[in-house]
């Protein structure tokens, strides 16, 4: 009783101070990430007051039918990010192993599982689902950890099954999808006790679609040279297209965000303040080292202006018909960037280099995520053939720190960096000479 | 038995085998990686299906496209391929499980030498009606597939007859590991092993054939009655390559009565309807067998069935076998020893890394476990 009691009023005072935050951010000009992430952690931890549904969703999952019927999404890999920036993803992964679960294990999968049970972590743990949303479109591992949770909470599970894509997009897997997505919502139909609202629907589908676009514009002016934002910039304000996406406060961020990076071309300031470099990078960030990462490659006047991973939130907007999004999403989720093969994936890789012009490539083994990871080796010797530009791979995880080596990574990133300067100069050379 | 040492010598040398067979009967050689692959459909068209099981010795190639922390089976099959000395088969099919295989099966596409390669896209959900549907499609398409990779017309009839030959193997298999059960000193575990292995190389009628005397010579071997103390155990995990394994719990005083293997009872288990349309046939035993953990079929199923299995087959304790990096299954770990446990269902797990650990420090885990079952 006593236990209840104390946990209510941690509620309330949750809940209070969301709408304080909320209240204050009108007065802003411009939201801050953090203010909303706030207001909107406060908001789904303080759901049981305001009678709202929690759904735990992958973040490649389909949140519009959620937004449209009022369901707060909560995303326990955005949850892992914060766990592992914030470095407490070794503790949480040790704890997971010994519930029995294997150090080879994804994780996020890994920090989640364990945090559950503790309520540990940056926030005290994540408010407790009402249902749980696993799409398969990024990794087998979801359907597992998903499992795990559903089995832990009691709470209904839906899966939405998106077969792999070798080599296209068939016509079978098209109509089981498709089918799923009716499923999908007599599920919420169900959770909810209330009929889909079909009109809201598409007003969500348009917001999300319109976020996306943003999201590409601001990743877009990574292309100037000197480029405004660099990839850590873009994990950072990753954050909402991955929670947020489909309601307007992604569109009022987005284009302040859009602003302020021609703001930066127009007055010549970079990411990094000397760019010389160029960089790709590919796979998810390593969490606990962005900063160190970052100052190590600006150390060396190299930025890395782009990434395969924060871009994978807006790949496949040439798939969604705006007027028609729930039929158009089936083959929106389906045919994302980790759901394709690895030759697709090279194609986008390279498309990449050309439009942000690199001049290296640094691709994250990360032993957390086998079906991102898997497959790099051969994207990498596709790059050095197409394009002929130096590679360089780190492994390392995203948020379990144990395997991080950081004086081995220093050294191989300088010697990768003396290879680029090299070429470069070289390269420019010859340019002078030809003039 | 001699019978066995002919299983034995093509589970040694399936490369040979294979080749002999191509020469003698002309016919054509497809490969598969993993027991969600319709094998009937594969023999319907005339060709040989051929399960890869990799190699972990001198394995150099593939450490060119995958990284460490990959499983020794995805890695040995890509050596395997890489290396050349398949060069036998006609061509490749890839059902679609877990992370790994599905990226093995990327990379095959890209760096082996083309040859047909199908990928065979299942459903990962198993248990609902448009997962069922759209398993038929993916089964039509396969079909379709295999047609114009190999030139040939599968008919309904010899779609038929496959599934017929395959459900008297599968029963005969299914009676093998029963009397297993009964006569442990006739049937060796190591035995059975081959005997499986070799079920999915060889030629399926001289397997047919085979198999018949074999299960006719078991029933009539005398009753070896098992020693009193001797404790029942029952093996789980995906694939076991390690026949050494059976000899090392025999001699720490134990028994295999049953497994759930996919290099064992999930090979087996199973019977078609054979007054159904064949492709729905096969495509509803994928459905109704139990799930490799790479699937959904519900929350608990897989722990049910093996808690069911134990019961059934009387075992005193269960051995988790874990490959090293194989997620589906290391996730399915912490629910399903708990649920053992509540059913007081002693287990222990093995940590399978490339190598199993020598043999005298395994044989004494056993020994361990096999007290205080
Ligand atoms: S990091 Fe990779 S394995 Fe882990 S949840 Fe994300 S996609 Fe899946
Ligand atoms: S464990 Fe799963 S993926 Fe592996 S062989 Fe068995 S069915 Fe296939
Ligand atoms: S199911 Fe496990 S053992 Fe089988 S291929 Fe996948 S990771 Fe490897």
């Amino acid at each position: 009783m006593k236990k209840q009691i104390s946990d209510l009023l941690k509620i309330i005072g949750i809940f209070l101070f969301g709408k304080f935050k909320k209240f204050t951010m009108r007065f802003k000009k411009s939201k801050t990430m953090k203010d909303i992430m706030l207001v909107y952690y406060s908001e789904a931890k303080s759901a049981r007051l305001t009678r709202k549904k929690v759904a735990w969703i992958t973040s490649g999952g389909p949140v519009e039918p959620l937004i449209a019927m009022d369901v707060i999404p909560v995303y326990p890999e955005n949850h892992g990010a914060m766990i592992g920036a914030s470095k407490m993803g070794t503790g949480l992964c040790e704890t997971a192993e010994n519930m029995g679960y294997s150090s080879d294990l994804c994780s996020y999968a890994r920090a989640d599982i364990a945090c559950a049970t503790v309520n540990g972590g940056p926030i005290g743990g994540l408010p407790k689902p009402d249902m749980l949303v696993c799409c398969n479109n990024i990794c087998g591992t979801v359907l597992k950890w998903y499992e795990v949770q559903a089995r832990y909470f009691n709470v209904p599970l839906f899966v939405l099954d998106t077969p792999f894509c070798h080599t296209g997009y068939s016509e079978e897997t098209a109509r089981y999808v498709r089918s799923q997505i009716n499923e999908y919502i007599s599920f919420i139909e169900r959770a909810c006790g209330r009929k889909f609202d079909y009109e809201r629907v598409k007003k969500v589908g348009h917001l999300s679609l319109q976020g996306q676009q943003l999201w590409q514009k601001v990743l877009d002016t990574a292309a100037h040279k000197p480029a405004p934002l660099s990839a850590f910039d873009a994990f950072y304000h990753l954050a909402l297209i991955v929670t947020l996406r489909g309601t307007p406060e992604v569109i009022d961020y987005y284009t302040a965000l859009v602003a302020k990076m021609k703001d930066r071309i127009a007055r010549g300031i970079s990411a990094v303040p000397n760019e010389k470099y160029r960089l790709l990078w590919d796979n998810l960030p390593i969490w606990h080292r962005t900063r160190w990462l970052y100052d190590k490659f600006a150390s060396h006047d190299a930025c890395l202006v782009a990434d395969t991973y924060t871009s994978a939130w807006c790949g496949t907007m040439k798939y969604i018909d705006e007027n028609n999004f729930i039929d158009s999403m089936a083959e929106a989720y389906t045919r994302i960037y980790l759901n394709i093969g690895v030759d697709e994936m090279a194609k986008m890789v390279i498309a990449m280099i050309d439009k942000y012009d690199v001049d290296g490539f640094v691709l994250h083994s990360n032993r957390s995520c086998k079906p991102y990871s898997f497959g790099q080796m051969d994207i990498q010797r596709i790059v050095e053939k197409e394009r002929g530009i130096p590679c360089l791979m780190i492994e390392a995880d995203m948020v379990d720190e144990r395997t991080f080596s950081e004086s081995q990574i220093s050294t191989r990133i300088d010697a990768f960096m003396e290879i680029i300067k090299e070429r470069k100069k070289h390269s420019s050379s010859i340019s002078m000479a030809k003039e | 038995m001699e019978k066995f040492t002919e299983f034995k010598n093509i589970v040694t040398d399936p490369y040979t085998y294979c080749r002999k067979y191509k020469e003698e009967t002309g016919n054509k050689i497809v490969g598969f990686t993993c027991s969600y692959t319709p094998e009937e459909i594969i023999y319907a068209a005339g060709a040989l299906p051929f399960r890869l099981f990799g190699t972990d010795e001198g394995i150099h190639r593939a450490d060119m496209h995958l990284q460490s922390y990959c499983c020794s089976l995805v890695r040995g099959i890509l050596e395997e391929g890489l290396s050349g000395r398949l060069d036998f088969i006609n061509g490749v099919v890839f059902p679609h499980t877990c992370d790994s295989i599905q990226r093995l099966s990327d990379i095959w596409r890209l760096n082996v030498t083309p040859k047909f390669h199908i990928d065979l896209v299942l459903p990962v959900k198993l248990n609902t009606t448009s997962a069922r549907q759209y398993l038929i499609d993916v089964m039509e398409k396969f079909k379709k597939d295999l047609e114009s990779a190999l030139g040939v017309k599968i008919t309904d009839a010899a779609l038929s007859d496959a599934i017929k030959l395959y459900n008297q193997i599968r029963k005969l298999m299914m009676k093998l590991y029963t009397l297993r059960a009964q006569k442990p000193e006739t049937l060796k575990g190591r035995d059975l092993h081959s005997i499986i292995k070799a079920a999915m190389i060889m030629d399926r009628q001289l397997l047919l054939k085979t198999l018949s005397d074999i299960v006719e010579q078991t029933q009539k071997a005398p009753a070896s009655k098992m020693k009193p103390e001797t404790k029942k155990l029952l093996l789980t995990g995906g694939i076991c390559s390690h026949p050494d394994i059976y000899d090392i719990i025999e001699n720490a005083g134990g028994v295999v009565v049953w497994d759930d293997l996919c290099t064992g009872s999930r090979y087996f288990e199973g019977i078609l309807d054979e007054k159904a349309p064949p492709l729905e046939a096969i495509a509803q035993r994928y459905l109704d067998r139990d799930i490799c953990p790479a699937k959904h079929a519900g929350l608990t199923d897989r722990g049910e069935s093996l808690v069911q299995m134990v019961r059934q087959h009387q075992a005193d304790g269960v051995v988790f076998m874990l490959l090293k990096f194989c997620d589906p299954h290391a996730f399915d770990y912490p629910y399903i020893k708990e649920m053992l446990e509540r059913e007081n269902i002693p287990c222990m797990l093995l940590d399978m890394e490339e190598q199993l650990p020598a043999g005298g420090q395994l044989q004494t885990r056993f020994e361990t476990f096999i007290q205080i079952l």
